[in-house]
């Protein structure tokens, strides 16, 4: 029996104690990227086509969220039986950028609202075993409710 | 009449609902339809624009020539518009383009859809570099959870309650009462709105608008020729502008299907977000404003979107919709009726054929044929749709 952990999604986030995403940022004019990708900057007042991989803040706001209460359809692999969790829209000050996550596993809709200050986390998404016991968890990032903190 | 005004001679549908059928059959009878009451036949048409959309597991993509064949080849030019949500309104645009261009003088709209059931999902395969496939994968993130965010921020920023959101599906439930083409006819109250199981928090099931089988179809034609058949062009409907713009950099609202915005860290937000100004861009095209209209038909995804839609139109402040709801002024026999024909609400979504059954509701509605639901004395209405991937639209007809 063994268990490994591997990102559902390759470069998009760390998979460290301190978790961060990946983003890109434009080495001319400065704008960022999620998810991060290569090539083109997309300000179309800038001509650079060098989008360097950038490590965001793990802190931001809640712009909004939601609970689905429903299996999402596949490409979704939902846990059985499924259970209801919360999506959240993040706002990242620094990046200007608002980030769609999932939030950890048992924070709920009443557990959240708009303003309230969000730490970058992982969870485990889904995961797989084979006939040799060998059991894969496959890692993404959530956004967790984080101690506020004197402005 | 405007150099730019496109002629609206006929308008047809084949009633929305749920049947899993071939959809070049509905878009054929909404052909047949809308050249009736043109009183114009298949052979005049020279021009067919076909909104297309992707239905996984369907009769596939839908093209303008998917039509043509289906009416008979009759050697008639085509093109294809796909634009999510705003598809048939793209389409309409690629034949008024042609129009005005002088390649052709009588165009004929198409969009026709078949639905599966349940939530809509991305096209199959792993597809690890499509946004569209991500987002079910990786979050689950549905196209309710985006509309539920926009719901969410109206709560959190203006106090509106579950009961205004419900209040837009009663609404919306009587005004599609005696539309034929409806598919849902059954009158709502604000109780079966808030017994309805939660799907994405805080919208509920009727909140949420289904899926549907459906197709629509218009035929538009340059003024030199309606004025052949037709002789005075009074009461005529005509096309005054198509927006079909998209987002201004950045665009700094979350939308579908999207895991982030732009960043506004080295660009400002422009002074309009983009929904505000797809509906702007169609004002200023018109040279007419929210006061002109009589009636709106919006692309109510959700009870609450259609509250934002308000706001988007200029029909009040941002802020307001929920008040504006609720002194009666979108309810038919109100100042400014939004979505006489019941809107999405009552009919689901057909996607390829919803902006084309918009403008259908609005010239319905300026003849005076929209029977029970007629509004008293229209003149102009204003159509907005928005969807996957940034395609938006908004349309202005005028008598």
């Amino acid at each position: 029996m063994s268990t490994q952990r591997v990102p559902a999604v390759d470069g998009w986030f760390s998979l460290d104690e301190h978790p961060h995403l990946i983003g890109g940022r434009c080495a001319s004019c400065g704008t960022y990227v999620f998810p991060p990708r290569a090539g083109a900057c997309p300000n179309p007042e800038c001509e650079s086509d060098e989008l360097v991989p950038t490590a965001l803040s793990r802190h931001g706001r809640v712009w909004s969220y939601t609970e689905n209460r429903y299996a999402p359809p596949p490409p979704y692999k939902a846990a059985e039986p499924f259970e209801p969790y919360a999506l959240v829209a993040v706002e990242l000050e620094k990046e200007g950028i608002i980030v769609l996550g999932q939030a950890p596993k048992g924070i709920l809709a009443p557990d959240l609202r708009v303003g309230m200050r969000m730490q970058l986390e992982t969870d485990v998404l889904f995961t797989e075993s084979n006939d040799q016991g060998e059991t894969t968890e496959h890692m993404i990032y959530v956004w967790a409710p984080a101690a506020e903190v004197a402005s | 009449m405007n150099d730019r005004d496109l002629v609206v001679m006929g308008v047809g549908m084949h009633p929305w609902g749920k049947w899993g059928h071939d959809f070049t059959e509905y878009g054929m009878i909404a052909a047949r339809a809308a050249l009736a009451d043109a009183g114009l036949q298949w052979k005049d048409i020279q021009y067919v624009a076909g909104a297309d959309t992707i239905r996984n597991g369907y009769p596939g993509f839908i093209a303008g020539s998917t039509f043509a064949q289906k009416m008979g080849w009759t050697g008639v030019r085509v093109s294809s518009s796909y634009a999510a949500c705003a598809s048939g309104a793209q389409a309409l645009q690629t034949a008024r383009a042609s129009i005005l261009a002088g390649f052709c003088d009588v165009a004929m709209v198409i969009g026709a859809d078949t639905t599966p059931k349940g939530f809509f999902a991305p096209v199959g395969g792993e597809r690890k570099t499509d946004p569209d496939w991500l987002r079910f994968h990786l979050l689950g993130a549905t196209n309710p959870v985006y509309f539920a965010l926009f719901a969410r921020r109206r709560m959190d920023l203006y106090g509106a309650t579950a009961e205004d959101f419900a209040m837009v599906k009663v609404k919306n439930s009587r005004h599609g009462l005696e539309n034929p083409n409806a598919r849902f006819r059954k009158e709502s109250t604000v109780a079966d709105v808030l017994n309805s199981p939660v799907v994405s928090d805080p919208l509920r099931l009727l909140d949420i608008c289904a899926t549907s089988d459906g197709a629509a179809a218009m035929i538009v034609t340059s003024r030199e020729f309606a004025e052949k058949r037709l002789g005075s062009l009074n009461g005529v409907p005509r096309i005054r502008a198509v927006s079909t713009i998209t987002p201004t950099y950045p665009q700094t609202i979350l939308e579908l299907p999207d895991f982030a915005t732009d960043s506004s860290a080295v660009v400002a937000p422009p002074e309009r977000g983009f929904k505000d100004s797809i509906c702007h861009a169609a004002y200023e095209e018109a040279g007419l404003g929210p006061d002109d209209m009589s009636m709106a038909e919006v692309y109510d995804l959700s009870t609450a979107l259609e509250l934002d839609w308000y706001e988007h139109l200029g029909l009040c402040a941002k802020g307001e919709a929920e008040g504006l709801l609720r002194s009666g002024a979108t309810t038919i026999g109100g100042r400014i009726p939004v979505n006489p024909s019941g809107g999405l609400s009552c009919f689901g979504e057909a996607i390829p054929a919803q902006a084309v059954a918009q403008v259908c509701e609005l010239v319905w509605q300026l003849r005076g044929q929209a029977g029970a639901r007629q509004i008293e004395g229209a003149r102009a209405g204003i159509t907005a749709t928005q969807g996957l991937f940034a395609h938006g639209s908004s349309v202005i007809v005028s008598v």
